[in-house]
């Protein structure tokens, strides 16, 4: 039979604000445990939160940037559960009244545009942290963390494969990149995914019943974790079992998913408003002056660099993956001059090997946008062939100055005086009468051999489209 | 509406509450007659009444997104029963 898979996401964004969701203390990552956990965050008795205006202008943004209805009334409720990470023993959350609803996030699929629902993005707080390592059979916690803003985006269960589920959760992921509200740093927890899972035969209607896959923490493991699940619960179904709806977890050491038993007793959290924080009101003026203030974002930034640079949609969407590749484009086209098809080529395939081979991020790549426009720059006025150009880039990246630099030191500037090279062809014709004789008799391949010897003999510094010319001339 | 027996043990359970059977038998009865005084409220129609959020009419204050609280780690660890390491000790829970 076949199957097909039904998928939802949940994901936690952490919002990039100085001061937690309801209190004034930091949110800076990795501190000592416990000393940006303040009296609202341990929750001591008396303590009452105080919202952030910060925390609810960055839920407006992702709100308008995925074509949602901010609602001008929202409702802070109490999520009700006993885990020593969670002094108050609830967490604030929404429930019934969210910020955000029904919005939506366009995917590309092989060429093909597919519109995933959001159904919701609410604001709530995280909780802390328990650290399980031994302390004499004790658990330890840290609290620095307990009170930090989180909007959690919950997509449509429109998603039909775990490479769809990825496309979502990058999208989504540069999408609060360009709005500069979350670091989206996943090994930090900024940007936590969980997947709601069923399948169905194709064709049915109704969906199946659903496992929730929880903490998959980078873009590989979703992936990897979806489809396990997929085939896991395909097992269960072809071998004439059910599929249990329960909390599963993926272990990326054993790339398989596993039940997370004994978690799942009857979760009944109680929501109930809380009556510490009367209802949210967000002006529609305050929504139309956030609105202003949204950056150009991914999807007309795509479109404007295959209308303005002439680049394939491919190309376009590669450079507009994240606002900092698409600002460095920007910037060595203006600096190079040159045709913006080729600095593409530059930046998305030289420059992304380059930073991939040395796991080096595009804000520490030792060349910047001027150096690769100045590179560009002397490819396109024939001062370097783009075989020379890939060592000037080589020793550029290796801190040996800039183009122009490198070029000088190392006498790389490209032959085109036609008489030098005419005199380096006539060598090379001279030296290999055989050659010469095959190719007059018809073994038009040796023109290679010929290209070869004359590129070997000027260190590949021969402009190739005068070097084949002249050839051509004096061989016909 | 009346609790049965079991719905007090699992409400007992979410709360962390543990009650003798003396006292589930008692809060059987004394919370059935608190939903029958809801459901009493159940019968007036409240079909164009928008649901109350809070009971007063006012509005969310917000404040201004600044990093200001001190560092009081050592005052409230005073009074925490077990602390190492700058961690509060909680009996070890299970994951």
């Amino acid at each position: 039979m076949e199957w097909e898979p039904v998928i939802g996401l949940e994901v936690h964004v952490q919002l990039r604000t100085q001061s937690k969701l309801f209190s004034d203390a930091a949110t800076k990552y990795g501190a000592d445990p416990n000393t940006q956990a303040c009296d609202v965050d341990v929750a001591l008795p008396g303590v009452l939160p105080v919202m952030n205006v910060e925390a609810a202008r960055m839920a407006v943004k992702l709100g308008l940037a995925i074509d949602a209805a901010i609602n001008q009334r929202s409702v802070f409720a109490r999520k009700n559960y006993f885990y020593p990470d969670l002094p108050k023993g609830y967490q604030i959350s929404q429930y019934e009244l969210p910020i955000v609803e029904h919005g939506h996030i366009d995917i590309e699929i092989d060429g093909d545009t597919k519109r995933i629902g959001v159904t919701r993005a609410h604001l709530e707080e995280d909780a802390g942290k328990s650290l399980h390592e031994d302390f004499h059979g004790m658990t330890g916690i840290d609290l620095n963390r307990s009170g930090t803003p989180l909007i959690e985006v919950v997509s449509e269960p429109d998603l039909r494969s775990p490479q769809e589920a990825v496309a979502y959760l990058k999208k989504l992921h540069a999408l609060v990149r360009y709005l500069d509200i979350s670091d989206g740093n996943m090994q930090e927890g900024s940007f936590r995914c969980d997947a709601n899972i069923s399948i169905r035969p194709k064709g049915q209607k109704e969906f199946g019943t659903r496992a929730e896959l929880k903490n998959i923490n980078s873009f590989r493991f979703v992936e990897r974790g979806i489809i396990h699940e997929i085939e896991r619960q395909i097992d269960v179904l072809e071998s004439g079992g059910t599929v249990v709806q329960e909390t599963r977890l993926y272990d990326s050491a054993k790339d398989e998913t596993r039940s997370m038993r004994g978690k799942e007793e009857a979760h009944d959290y109680r929501y109930f408003p809380d009556p510490d924080l009367p209802p949210m009101t967000i002006e529609d003026a305050v929504v139309e002056e956030i609105r202003q203030t949204l950056p150009e974002l991914p999807d007309a930034k795509k479109a404007r660099f295959i209308s303005d640079y002439g680049l394939s949609a491919y190309d376009a969407g590669v450079l507009t993956a994240s606002r900092e590749l698409a600002d460095y484009y920007e910037q060595t086209v203006a600096e190079s001059g040159a045709d913006a098809k080729l600095v593409a080529n530059w930046v998305a395939v030289e420059l992304a090997a380059y930073l991939n081979k040395h796991a080096v991020e595009l804000a520490d790549s030792p060349v910047n946008a001027t150096m690769l426009g100045g590179l560009v720059k002397r490819i396109a006025d024939n001062t370097i062939s783009g075989k020379i150009a890939k060592e000037v880039f080589e020793a550029m990246w290796n801190g040996e100055g800039d183009a122009d630099a490198v070029i000088e030191k190392q006498g790389l500037q490209q032959i085109t005086d036609s008489s030098a090279i005419e005199a380096i062809v006539d060598e090379v014709l001279t030296n290999n009468p055989a050659q010469v004789e095959q190719f007059r008799g018809g073994q038009q391949k040796l023109m290679g051999f010929f290209v070869g010897q004359v590129m070997k003999a000027t260190q590949g510094k021969a402009n190739p489209q005068q070097v084949n010319q002249i050839l051509k001339a004096k061989l016909g | 509406m009346s609790l049965s027996r079991q719905d007090v043990e699992k409400i007992a359970e979410l709360a962390r509450l543990k009650l003798t059977d003396d006292e589930i038998a008692d809060y059987t009865q004394t919370l059935s007659r608190i939903l029958s005084l809801v459901e009493q409220m159940n019968a007036a129609d409240t079909n164009d009444v928008e649901p109350m959020a809070h009971p007063q009419d006012t509005r969310l204050r917000f404040r201004d997104d600044a990093a200001t609280a001190p560092d009081r780690r050592d005052a409230l660890q005073a009074i925490a029963p077990k602390t190492e390491a700058g961690l509060y000790l909680v009996p070890k829970v299970v994951e």
